[in-house]
């Protein structure tokens, strides 16, 4: 978004950043959230992780707008302290920044508390390149990649510049661009399960693009799609890691792709 | 209700849809056909950004003085020697245009498209008074052959290919010889076009539906391809515009900003090849024109949206921009949405219509990825409205009882930290044990749905917050 603060604004010593984890990293990934760590570590900050659960967006996007306000309610208490709320997906970073301040838009009392947290909380590679000024990450990783553009953070929070630049700085990682890589990858949430068949279409299509880019290595900054997209490509039986680009920049590769196991897997 | 509604199948609408591989292919052409040409007119025209905000305001402006803007329509259009009609529903409408057309003593109709006679399913009532309707914009044409409904609100035809309308025209053109090459589309717009040529003349009325209704100068304008809008409003002794009442604009000025917005948004043109401004009948001295003039203008539910945030959806101009770059739209294509609008617009504005009740699907089946917002030309946060909508469907308990008690049950363990943290340690410690060996599940009892198309990849094990506490205890110790 245009109204984010330019490059080096924030760059005092130490910002006191708050890692809003997100409930999919936290349960089904946490190796994203060790990698977001190290990332916003290295750009000089210091990270906490207060207690919490989800940012309510299930609930708001499927009309439950009390859960959800109850949510927000205690994500905005527990972030309040910190000079900045940083995300490893755009997804639920935009849910902070674009639709808490639509929750409590009736609400005097709330609304001052909602619109401080908006305006604090970033999506990862766009804190780390906007807000912090950082222009190269300090990790290697050898090989083409293919990044597909998650929804909510390009057009809710314009990321789209920002991942692209912080992986041209690895000099062993080459970007190949896969076809419609700002389309939808068809996982919208519960849609991946209410309309299963669309949903299904929809990835079908997006495996195809991905495939064709021919990148062993497919990137995006949020796991709801990874998991998407990993599932469907793994399912067609084709061979391409699928990892969140927090991993890739923080060279915290170590852990297996998403969908594939830890040992070699038995036939 | 005017027109049948399958809306509530949406689910097996889009199913079949999927299955049915001519449809896919023909889909795709949408997705070729015009994002290209869209991005390549807004791109080429620098002020594009800012004539959405003002196409935006405009519109905004109409919807409130809306009252005003329609009585002064109505003086002008009267002033010029036309007559308008406000119907408050479908049936009225119905009504009022076969009084005019018996007036008329009319046994033919032309028709140009009008996405308003789909809505209050005109076609229909005038055969059942022996009164022969005949669609004039080729794709209109094509499915009123076949009995079909419009799949796109510019493109009607666009769930066909050519084969398909040669098999259409060869069944209903008696005339033709079996051995006439129909196989390039030229040829086949040929032969469209000499039977419409005698179906122009023989006309007793015209309808046409509007683009635009000027305040001002009580103008109303139409944009076209083909032409055929001319033909259908100049040829025969009555013209009929029927229009629904959103369709107001103040001034020519203001029109001029939404038709710059208007072609390029749909099929990237920077204007359509005809734009058309009908003002009254012919007077003497005119070289053509109509005898009669009447404006049809329908509510049918849209008044009830003023004031609520569904007015936002009365700025809609019908240019397509939203489900041209739809990825469901790409996917099942236009019928399966159930009645006249598909799409994000459809969505929006299908359940104001015909009832939440009926058209509960349709907001609920978008991912929310925002690219119809993004290319809007008047800007209407249509994924934000389709949350509206689920809203309401939330509070009137519509919401599927599955997906309601998904929800009681997540929200349970999300309003309660300490419950969720160890809920979750366990949940997350038998799934990554249990999908270490694979690294994901082919099947899982609680989300079929998931895993009927795709695996569902193995979580880690150990939770970040598990492993933070763990680590950070253990660097303080």
């Amino acid at each position: 978004m245009s109204d984010l603060p330019s490059q080096g604004e924030g760059r005092r010593a130490k910002p006191r950043v708050g890692l809003f984890i997100t409930c999919l990293v936290d349960l089904m990934r946490p190796s994203v959230g060790f990698a977001a760590v190290k990332l916003l570590e290295d750009a000089g900050c210091s990270v906490e992780v207060p207690v919490q659960t989800c940012c309510g967006q299930p609930a708001y996007n499927s009309g439950d707008r009390g859960t959800s306000r109850d949510l927000a309610e205690r994500m905005i208490e527990a972030f309040r302290g910190f000079e900045y709320v940083v995300a490893p997906s755009g997804s639920c970073a935009g849910m902070v920044r674009k639709h808490y301040p639509e929750l409590f838009e009736d609400d005097p009392n709330w609304l001052p508390k909602a619109n401080a947290l908006a305006a604090k909380t970033y999506e990862l590679t766009s804190f780390l390149v906007d807000v912090m000024g950082v222009t190269a990450v300090n990790a290697s990783f050898d090989g083409a990649v293919t990044y597909h553009d998650s929804c909510s953070g390009l057009r809710e929070l314009g990321v789209k510049a920002q991942p692209r630049k912080l992986l041209a700085s690895m000099p062993g990682v080459t970007l190949v661009e896969m076809n419609d890589s700002d389309v939808c990858c068809g996982f919208g949430g519960t849609f991946a399960v209410k309309y299963s068949d669309i949903s299904g279409a929809i990835v079908e299509a997006k495996a195809k693009n991905i495939e064709a880019a021919q990148a062993p290595t497919l990137l995006a900054g949020d796991l709801g799609c990874l998991m998407n997209m990993a599932g469907r490509l793994s399912r067609e039986g084709k061979p391409i890691a699928v990892r969140h680009v927090a991993e890739v920049l923080a060279g915290m590769t170590d852990e297996p792709p998403i969908g594939t196991a830890k040992e070699p897997r038995s036939a | 209700m005017t027109v049948h509604t399958t809306s509530p199948q949406f689910k097996q609408n889009a199913t079949r849809a999927l299955g049915d591989a001519q449809l896919q292919k023909a889909l795709g052409n949408v997705k070729q056909g015009f994002i290209d040409k869209r991005q390549k007119a807004a791109e080429a025209l620098p002020e594009f950004e800012a004539l959405r905000d003002s196409a935006r305001d405009i519109k905004n402006h109409t919807l409130e003085h809306l009252d005003l803007y329609l009585e002064a329509y109505e003086e002008k259009v009267t002033a010029s020697g036309g007559h308008v009609h406000f119907a408050r529903n479908a049936e009225d409408a119905r009504e009022i245009i076969l009084g005019i057309c018996r007036e008329a003593g009319a046994k033919t109709v032309t028709k140009g498209k009008s996405m308003i006679s789909e809505e209050i399913g005109i076609n229909h009532h005038l055969e059942a008074h022996g009164i022969r309707p005949v669609e004039t914009d080729l794709g209109e044409y094509i499915i009123q052959l076949r009995n079909e409904m419009p799949s796109h609100i510019i493109a009607p035809a666009v769930h066909l290919n050519a084969t398909q309308v040669e098999q259409d025209f060869r069944r209903v053109h008696r005339h033709l010889d079996a051995k006439r090459d129909l196989s390039e589309p030229v040829q086949l717009l040929t032969e469209a076009r000499s039977v419409l040529r005698e179906r122009f003349l023989a006309a007793d009325v015209g309808i046409t539906g509007a683009n635009f209704l000027v305040a001002e100068t009580g103008t109303s304008i139409i944009v076209t391809n083909e032409g055929n809008g001319d033909l259908t409003q100049i040829l025969p002794k009555t013209h009929i515009v029927l229009a629904s009442i959103e369709k107001l604009v103040p001034t020519l000025e203001d029109v001029s900003q939404l038709l710059r917005v208007l072609a390029r948004s749909a099929t990237g043109q920077e204007l359509s090849v005809y734009t058309t401004f009908s003002t009254g009948p012919r007077r003497s001295g005119d070289a053509d024109g109509p005898e009669n003039y009447h404006v049809v203008i329908l509510d049918n539910g849209r008044s009830s949206m003023l004031g609520t945030s569904f007015e936002e959806m009365l700025r809609c101009i019908r240019c397509g921009a939203c489900m041209n770059h739809c990825p469901v739209y790409h996917a099942v294509g236009g019928h399966a949405y159930g009645w006249v609008y598909p799409g994000p617009m459809g969505a929006v504005l299908t359940p104001s219509l015909i009832g939440v009740d009926k058209a509960g699907h349709l907001p609920n089946a978008s991912t929310f990825c925002g690219r119809c917002e993004s290319v809007c030309p008047v800007r209407i946060p249509l994924p934000k409205l389709m949350r509206h909508w689920r809203e309401r469907e939330f509070e009137r308990h519509l919401t599927p009882a599955t997906v309601r008690s998904g929800l009681n049950l997540w929200g349970f363990f999300a309003k309660r930290p300490a419950l969720y943290r160890l809920a979750t340690r366990a949940a997350m410690g038998a799934m990554g044990l249990a999908g270490r060996r694979h690294g994901r599940f082919a099947w899982l009892p609680m989300a079929k749905g998931w895993t009927k198309h795709r695996d569902f990849p193995a979580p880690q094990g150990e939770t970040f917050q598990a492993r933070w506490q763990r680590e950070r205890k253990d660097k303080t110790a």
